[in-house]
């Protein structure tokens, strides 16, 4: 049972994507799209024909697949709402989360280039060079959750007794919540909605994708959003998770209570930030950096 | 760079029997291998004494820490000799370079199997000599002759200082043996830590730790290919072997407080910081596929060092578990990197081959007319940015995990250190990603950029065969780790002695710090989501069709590969944003016809500062150049002012001594 728990994440990811959409239309006065609109997207996109492009190597045809399965991988690792078990076959640690995601955004990034498109290459230099600014201080907030708890194991971050609340931990959320903007190509780092040649980052890559193809890619990529999302629950507020005096009912509730919370600060952040130009991230993203350097120095400073 | 000459009846015949030397050769390191393996997993320990002359003896000893480089040597050089035997078959006259290699591969090997100060010296230099030659080779090119001069004068300056540590070590014990250098040094307080130190300017000058890599980005690539793969993969682990020989085996470090001040290291954590996010950070700006690698040879040293840093400092606060998993992520990662160094280099090595040029900008689209080379350097990209399930990902993950329990440490400023290294690592892992991106995304996706690259021709079997061959070890080191430990817990070092709780093929890290990974887990969950991601669109009822088109180009017709982006423009934001860093020159110059409308020509040019030169060694040889001009005044030429020197000297002395 417990190595079936990303199927929420797997399932329900489009559910999120569709209620931060919903948010954000009824912040900007808008009716806005129905709630299961991704899901009709999905369908849509996986039963239509491809265009591919002439130019592409099967690179191009490997990607969508290697992008969707290191990101259902890494779904597999995090616990959702039970850390029995912590992940798939009791092996749930972060940093081979972190890494197999970014196993998926490599591929990704070289899906961007292979046609030999301009707007394919900026898609895939923006996305590296936001990853290179966001990687440390995602790292350095992960390691505080971890160094908090003795484990890298996040079913143990997120287990029964795991420290979650002092002040580290809140510099390292806040330093966590903006990796995540960055990583889901959010405004203020990247808009999602846009198709704008000389703004977007994420669909810069995926311009010369359709049909199947494009499907996986939108899928992977709701399904990385959720996952960092529950990554986020279970290292900074762990708490109501199975495992830990909750039973699975309860568990479900609470997570899907956290990831309600999560989707609107998402939507909120979104509605009330403008894009800021890709030149100035680095003051937010090394903004972010400082934060989680902050939060480990605290930790090692207080001892908690 | 070798050209290809119409073939006749002799040159055939040359070809082929060069080729079948390298199959010897690759003979020759699945024994010694084999032989290595053996002694390593049996424990065998085998002594030979070769005396020379009456104060002369040259011995060697088999086993351990030798045995473990020896096997990472034979593995490379096996498949670099296959790749060879493919890629020397133009060659114009392929005896002295194959001699040479022959001399390079066997003084590497005895560098390893050294046991005493003489053997270790006259092996070392051997492979210094045999690797400056293989550099210089190709006598037409002066970039190459240059580098070498560059390379012969940095390796005999590092030389100068592994020297100066023996002879401390030998002032001090009064033998050349390791075996009684190690038991007489006991008691010697400071001098440990003059060893210390003396060692670790000179292997780390030949390891390419930054500062004292400046040789290394400029030789490797001046070198042929398949040199340049032993060169990186192998010759600077042993800067690497050197630094662990003399701290760990030698000066026993690892065996716990005394034997090592908590300095020595912070030192090698801080070097290895430095080396990999610096030596990454200048990879990521090139253009030349072969210096890109050889920049991300100076990153990879960085992290060893990182993991045999943190080992000394776990040893120095009496945490010999800790200190037994660092100097494994060290060891492990000497292995990766080998096989994966040695894999880039050959399939670039191919790529240069077939497109005669090393600027990735002259490539593109390579992919589609070597589909198998294409594979391979693919294999070695993914494996070196240490993404799961290759082997590059398991050695980082130990080095993240030897970092992050640096929190057990006593000292707040280790902690904060270790922690932030290990933010480092991930900065690292992060520019390593993007590199390889580039490198593999320019030089072989896309359409192709020049017509050497449309009319590439994929490689001959042989060297396939070798890179065939070390992309299933990057797979098998990657899933296996477990067996990899099992290899590393064999070497009997004290360090290690804390070591290990392992699995067959996933590894936990015990003690406080618990977690784990099953990279074999992870490769199944892997093709099992990929699979099910193939068949749901047919079950849901997908349609199979689909249309090749023209990709986007705005409307403008018809897209030119110069729209593409190309490696400089794929780098231009980092550029950009770590201008501190990088403190770029740019340059631009148009030719008009109609000012400012109608131009005929676009000039532009654009470079990045190299810190190490400007800040370090610029000023260093300033000052050498002003001593010397100074100097100069002495010698005017004037004979009554030299008979005044000898008069003046004589009265010092006899002032002195009288």
């Amino acid at each position: 049972m417990n190595n079936f728990q990303f199927v929420l994440i797997a399932l329900l990811s489009p559910l999120a994507q569709g209620i931060i959409k919903k948010i954000k239309a009824l912040m900007q006065g808008r009716v806005g799209a129905p709630l299961l609109q991704p899901y009709y997207d999905l369908a849509r996109l996986f039963r239509k024909d491809m265009v591919i492009p002439r130019t592409a190597s099967w690179i191009f045809h490997a990607a969508p697949y290697v992008v969707f399965a290191s990101v259902l991988t890494a779904s597999m690792l995090v616990p959702v709402v039970s850390t029995g078990g912590a992940g798939l076959f009791g092996i749930g640690d972060i940093i081979a989360i972190i890494y197999t995601l970014a196993l998926g955004r490599f591929f990704l990034a070289l899906g961007g280039l292979d046609a030999g498109t301009a707007f394919g290459g900026e898609g895939s230099s923006r996305e590296m060079t936001v990853a290179i600014l966001v990687e440390p201080s995602m790292m350095l907030a992960i390691f505080t959750a971890a160094v908090a708890s003795g484990s890298t194991n996040i079913g143990k971050v997120a287990g029964p007794g795991s420290v979650f609340f002092s002040p580290a931990h809140v510099l390292a959320l806040a330093a966590f919540f903006v990796a995540i903007i960055a990583e889901t190509g959010r405004i203020p780092v990247d808009n999602p909605d846009t198709h704008l040649e000389l703004t977007m980052i994420h669909e810069g890559m995926l311009l010369e994708y359709s049909g199947k193809y494009l499907a996986m890619m939108e899928w992977a990529h709701y399904m990385k959003q959720m996952l960092l999302f529950t990554l986020a629950a279970d290292l900074f507020f762990p708490y109501g998770i199975s495992g830990a005096g909750f039973g699975i009912a309860a568990a479900v509730g609470f997570w899907a209570g956290k990831m309600l919370i999560l989707c609107f600060g998402m939507a909120f952040v979104e509605s009330t930030r403008a894009k800021m130009r890709f030149f100035q991230l680095p003051s937010l993203l090394g903004a972010a950096f400082v934060l989680s350097a902050l939060s480990m120095i605290t930790f090692i400073m207080t001892g908690k | 760079m070798e050209t290809d000459r119409p073939e006749t009846a002799s040159s055939r015949i040359t070809g082929k029997l060069s080729s079948a030397c390298y199959l010897l050769y690759a003979a020759g390191c699945l024994f010694t291998g084999i032989l290595s393996l053996r002694d390593l997993l049996l424990g065998y320990s085998w002594y030979i004494s070769l005396p020379l002359s009456g104060v002369l003896t040259l011995s060697f000893r088999g086993g351990g820490l030798s045995a473990y480089f020896v096997i990472i040597l034979s593995l490379l050089g096996f498949c670099v000799s296959v790749y060879s035997a493919g890629y020397a078959r133009h060659s114009r006259s392929p005896w002295p370079a194959l001699l040479l290699y022959g001399i390079f591969v066997s003084s590497m090997c005895a560098v390893f199997y050294s046991a005493n100060i003489p053997a270790f010296l006259i092996s070392w230099e051997t492979m210094s000599l045999s690797s400056y030659f293989l550099v210089v080779s190709d006598a037409k090119n002066i970039e190459a002759s240059r580098a070498g001069l560059l390379y012969g004068v940095m390796t005999h300056i590092g030389t100068a200082f592994i020297i100066a540590a023996f002879m401390v070590m030998f002032f001090a014990t009064g033998s050349l043996e390791f075996s009684a250098i190690r038991a007489g040094l006991g008691s010697a307080g400071e001098l440990r830590s003059v060893i210390f130190v003396l060692a670790l300017i000179g292997f780390g000058t030949k390891a390419g730790v930054i500062p004292l890599h400046t040789w290394l980005p400029k030789a490797h690539p001046a070198a042929p290919s398949n040199v340049s793969a032993l060169m990186s993969g192998i010759m600077i682990k042993s800067g690497i072997y050197g630094i662990i020989l003399v701290s760990f085996d030698i000066l026993g470090a690892g065996a716990g407080q005394p034997a090592a001040p908590l300095w020595w290291g912070v030192a090698a954590l801080s070097a290895g910081a430095v080396s990999s996010v610096m030596g990454i950070m200048h990879a990521l700006m090139e253009r030349d596929i072969k210096r890109l690698l050889a920049y991300s040879s100076v990153e990879n040293v960085g992290i060893i060092l990182l993991g045999i840093g943190a080992s000394m400092i776990f040893s120095f606060n009496n945490l010999p578990v800790f200190a037994g998993l660092a100097l494994a992520a060290a060891l492990y990662h000497v292995f990766n990197h080998a096989i994966f160094k040695g894999l880039l280099f050959m399939g670039a090595g191919s790529a240069v081959h077939a497109t005669g040029t090393k600027n990735m900008e002259e490539m593109g689209g390579l992919v589609k007319r070597m589909p198998w080379t294409g594979l391979f350097f693919l294999i070695g990209s993914v494996a070196i940015c240490a993404l799961p399930p290759f082997n590059g990902f398991m050695s980082e993950w130990l080095t993240f995990q030897s970092l992050i329990v640096g929190i057990k440490t006593a000292a707040v400023l280790t902690k904060t250190f270790m922690l932030l290294s290990g933010a480092a690592l991930a900065l690292t892992g992060a520019l390593a990603a993007s590199s390889f991106v580039k490198a593999f995304g320019i030089s072989f996706l896309g359409v192709s950029r020049s017509g050497k690259a449309a009319g590439a021709k994929e490689s001959p079997f042989s060297m396939l065969a070798g890179m065939g061959v070390l992309s299933v070890f990057c797979l098998l080191a990657g899933i296996f780790p477990g067996y990899m430990l099992r290899l590393i817990s064999d070497i009997s070092l004290p360090a290690l002695g804390g070591l290990l709780q392992f699995a067959p093929n996933g590894f936990v890290v015990s003690g406080v710090s618990s977690s784990g990974v099953l990279p074999m887990a992870v490769l199944g969950t892997m093709l099992a989501g990929a699979a099910f991601v193939f068949i749901f669109p047919l079950v849901a009822g997908g349609r199979k069709k689909s249309i090749c088109a023209d990709p986007w180009d705005c409307g403008i017709r018809r897209l030119t590969p110069r729209m593409q982006y190309t490696a400089t423009a794929f780098t231009h934001p980092l550029r950009r944003i770590f201008k501190k860093i990088y403190k770029p020159r740019k340059e631009v110059r148009i030719e008009y016809i109609v000012k400012p409308f109608f131009t005929r020509e676009i000039e532009y040019r654009s470079e990045i500062t190299p810190l190490a030169e400007t800040y370090f060694y610029r000023p260093l040889t300033r000052a050498l150049h002003d001593i010397a001009h100074f100097a100069r005044r002495l010698q005017s030429g004037n004979l009554q002012l030299y008979l005044g020197y000898i008069l003046g000297t004589l009265v010092v002395l006899l002032v002195v001594w009288g």
